[in-house]
């Protein structure tokens, strides 16, 4: 007896879990409805379907709710869940063509083929908080839906494909400007990061996967760091697109291709120099490279950056550079530290116990020291050797010399 | 299939949420959710593979694909993958961390392998079929019949010397490991002796140089010639490594500078006495007079710093018989 017994973990793990739905709750506001968040959370629902891997806007927006709105541990909760789903099928690849846009620019051309469409942006929008939200009601809602919806059909168009816009990449490559797609990489039946085990050098469709999974924060740090001065990609933005795209699979008994859905995605094509260590090739035929970013919902933060790492690391590893054009340039550096599970779950983990390691981080400290003791022993031992060499005199006869009474008992 | 089905189930009850969801029918939702052991038959599968190739090549980093699981990587996912892959339901599982049954994450990884597979569990080491770890090799020599699974967080014991996994394979395939000696030699120089305090570099049969989890350096000799097949597991490194049963393991070490553990002679548990055991630092609390614990000691004993064992179940058992 006489210790304070270390049992209890179990207990406190317990009341832990109660209290977090405490501190949830505690408000006592009226609980938010997963409908609530899926539709006014839209963004939020968005990246954690992205982050999590996982297209299901109404599972999201569970995870956000008891998450209390933490976006990493929403999509913690997201892959978790992913994981306990077989693959059953894969979907038919498609492409950015097939979407119905809402929103569709690119930089590269006033004037595009299809023209630009701006759509829900709060890109040109002055960030300045708007109080009126502190006295929104259902009325004023319904208000402004019913205004919205009378003048969308007063100025809608009677042409049946709006919507739909031919590729700016596409009228690029006929103008011959753009470098070609790599020879096999688009026949290549697609790496799938979640059920193989991945190695380096990676295929690119492995690139793309962890990308698109990728935590938004992180891609875009590595992206800034190469646009503003660890890089020398200078890129511009071919076209970025967000709209619906239909997902197909072939028929598991007829074969025939059957769209089972569409989903809400981002696409982004950015273009630069590619800039071959051929020097022959450079001079013959100068040509701008493709970097691709893709993500669920309406993401563009994330899919430019994802475009600018994609071209980054497509332009290091032509020109068997392995980094050296700074760190976004580093493929098994980038692809390595950009999944918000990983990273968030690793820095975490030194909350848990360490106590059998500290131990030996504490007897290895020790031996340090005493090797440190010892060796500043030896040297002044050396040193006093050294001054009784050449007769100078020792600190015992400084201290007597300053100090006489000090030395009585030496003597 | 039963998966779509309960995904199905579970995206019906958020379009019509019932009014009073009580914990019950959250239990009971856990359980139509969830397969045996969580993850995928596929996915276990490949696991099961993998540990086979690992077996084969005792110390060699295999590749997998590592699922995400309901528990954040770097907490012990690779370990739990190996479990959730192994265990069969007549399975007795004991599940430690720092040496303790009780330790907070033992207690949650525990407590979701049950909810998931409704295992038989246990506290003692020889009671076990299946013992998952992090940080320790339990004090009890383990039997043939047994199988310990190692949380692993870095998995590349070239990781301190070269970073890049790309080049490290190269090295590993090359057998070329002098930069690692190149590092014991100078920590030998600034030090005194060798700086690697756990996760202790050994070789496995002379051929591949093999990362020991962050154990002790107490716990390396416990891995040679043992009759137990060791697993580890690292989640978010994705590999899986194994030493199999009767494997020479040996620790890199220099003639003038052998390898040598934390053990102190003379340092004894002071629960159960043992002198030939891994102990941890504990603060004990002072006590005032009545009893109670407290921080400062005005009346009654002075806190103090005492040593314990680290595995808490050999411990108890000892304390019992004594």
């Amino acid at each position: 007896m006489g210790y304070v017994a270390t049992k209890g973990g179990t207990e406190a793990v317990l009341k832990a879990e109660q209290l977090v739905e405490y501190f949830r709750l505690r408000g006592e506001s009226e609980p938010i409805r997963i409908e609530q968040i899926q539709d006014q959370f839209r963004l939020a629902v968005d990246r954690a379907m992205g982050e999590g891997s996982l297209y299901a806007p109404a599972l999201a927006a569970l995870a956000l709710k008891q998450s209390e709105g933490d976006a990493v541990e929403a999509s913690f909760l997201l892959r978790a869940y992913r994981s306990t789903l077989p693959r059953l099928s894969y979907s038919l690849p498609t492409s950015g063509a097939r979407m119905r846009a809402i929103r569709r620019i690119s930089s590269t051309f006033k004037d595009i083929p299809g023209g630009q469409l701006l759509g829900p942006t709060r890109d040109y929008q002055p960030r300045l908080l708007n109080t009126l939200l502190n006295h929104e009601s259902s009325q004023t809602v319904r208000r402004y839906l019913a205004d919205f919806e009378a003048q969308v059909r007063q100025n809608s168009p009677s042409d049946g494909q709006v919507g739909y816009f031919p590729k700016v990449i596409e009228s690029m490559r006929a103008q011959g400007i753009m470098a070609e797609a790599e020879k096999g990489a688009e026949e290549e039946e697609p790496f799938d990061v979640t059920r193989k085990a991945i190695s380096f050098p990676a295929p690119r469709s492995v690139r793309l996967q962890i990308l698109t999974r990728g935590d938004n924060g992180s891609l875009l740090a590595f992206a800034y760091s190469s646009i503003r001065g660890y890089g020398d990609v200078h890129p511009t933005l071919g076209e970025m697109r967000v709209g619906y795209l239909p997902v197909e699979v072939n028929h598991p008994l007829t074969g025939e291709v059957v769209e089972i859905g569409e989903i809400l995605a981002t696409e982004c094509e950015m273009v630069s120099r590619v800039k071959s260590t051929n020097e022959a090739e450079e001079e013959s035929s100068p040509k701008f490279g493709l970097g691709y970013g893709f993500s669920f919902g309406h993401g563009e933060d994330k899919a430019v950056s994802m475009a600018i790492l994609d071209r980054v690391l497509s332009a290091s590893k032509a020109g068997k550079l392995h980094g050296q054009s700074g760190p976004a340039a580093n493929e098994e550096f980038v692809l390595l530290h950009v999944d918000a599970i990983e990273a968030s779950g690793f820095t975490a983990h030194y909350k848990l116990p360490h106590y059998v390691t500290f131990q030996a981080d504490i007897r290895v400290l020790e031996r340090a020291k005493d090797h440190a003791t010892a060796k500043s022993a030896e040297s002044a031992e050396k040193h006093r050797r050294f001054r009784q060499k050449l007769a100078l005199p020792t600190e015992a006869d400084e201290v007597e010399r300053i100090m006489p009474d000090n030395g009585e008992d030496e003597g | 299939m039963k998966q779509p089905d309960s995904l199905k189930a579970l995206i019906t009850q958020l379009t019509a949420p019932s009014e009073e969801a009580t914990s019950s029918d959250r239990e009971q939702e856990e359980d139509t959710l969830y397969n045996f052991g969580f993850i995928d038959e596929d996915s276990k599968r490949e696991v099961r593979r993998k540990l086979l190739k690992a077996v084969a090549i005792p110390g060699h980093l295999v590749p997998f694909a590592s699922r995400d699981l309901p528990v954040a990587k770097g907490w012990g996912t690779g370990g739990l993958q190996i479990t959730l892959a192994l265990v069969k339901p007549d399975d007795t599982l004991k599940v430690i961390d720092q040496g303790d049954d009780d330790s907070v994450n033992a207690v949650n990884l525990r407590r979701f392998i049950q909810k998931t597979t409704n295992l038989q569990v246990t506290t003692d080491t020889l009671e076990a079929t299946i013992v998952q770890t992090r940080h320790r090799v339990p004090e009890e020599p383990l039997g043939e019949d047994q199988i310990l699974v190692l949380q692993v967080p870095m998995a590349d014991p070239l990781r301190w010397v070269e970073p890049s996994i790309e080049r490290s394979t190269e090295m590993h395939a090359e057998a070329d490991y002098a930069p690692i000696w190149v590092y014991m030699y100078e920590s030998v120089v600034r030090s005194g002796d060798v700086d690697i305090s756990s996760q202790y570099p050994v070789m496995v049969e002379e051929r591949y140089l093999m990362d020991t989890t962050p154990a002790p350096r107490y716990d390396v000799p416990a891995l040679h010639m043992s009759k137990t097949l060791y697993l580890y597991g690292a989640g978010r490194e994705k590999r899986i490594y194994a030493i199999p049963p009767y494997s020479r393991v040996a620790p890199l070490e220099f003639e003038d500078y052998p390898f040598k553990t934390e053990q102190k002679p003379g340092q004894a548990c002071e629960k159960c006495g043992s002198t030939a055991t891994y102990l941890t630092q504990h603060y004990i609390e002072a006590k005032s007079v009545d009893g109670t614990a407290s921080h400062s000691a005005t009346n009654g004993t002075e806190g103090y710093w005492a040593f314990f064992c680290s595995d808490t179940s050999y411990c108890n058992k000892r304390k019992k018989v004594i």
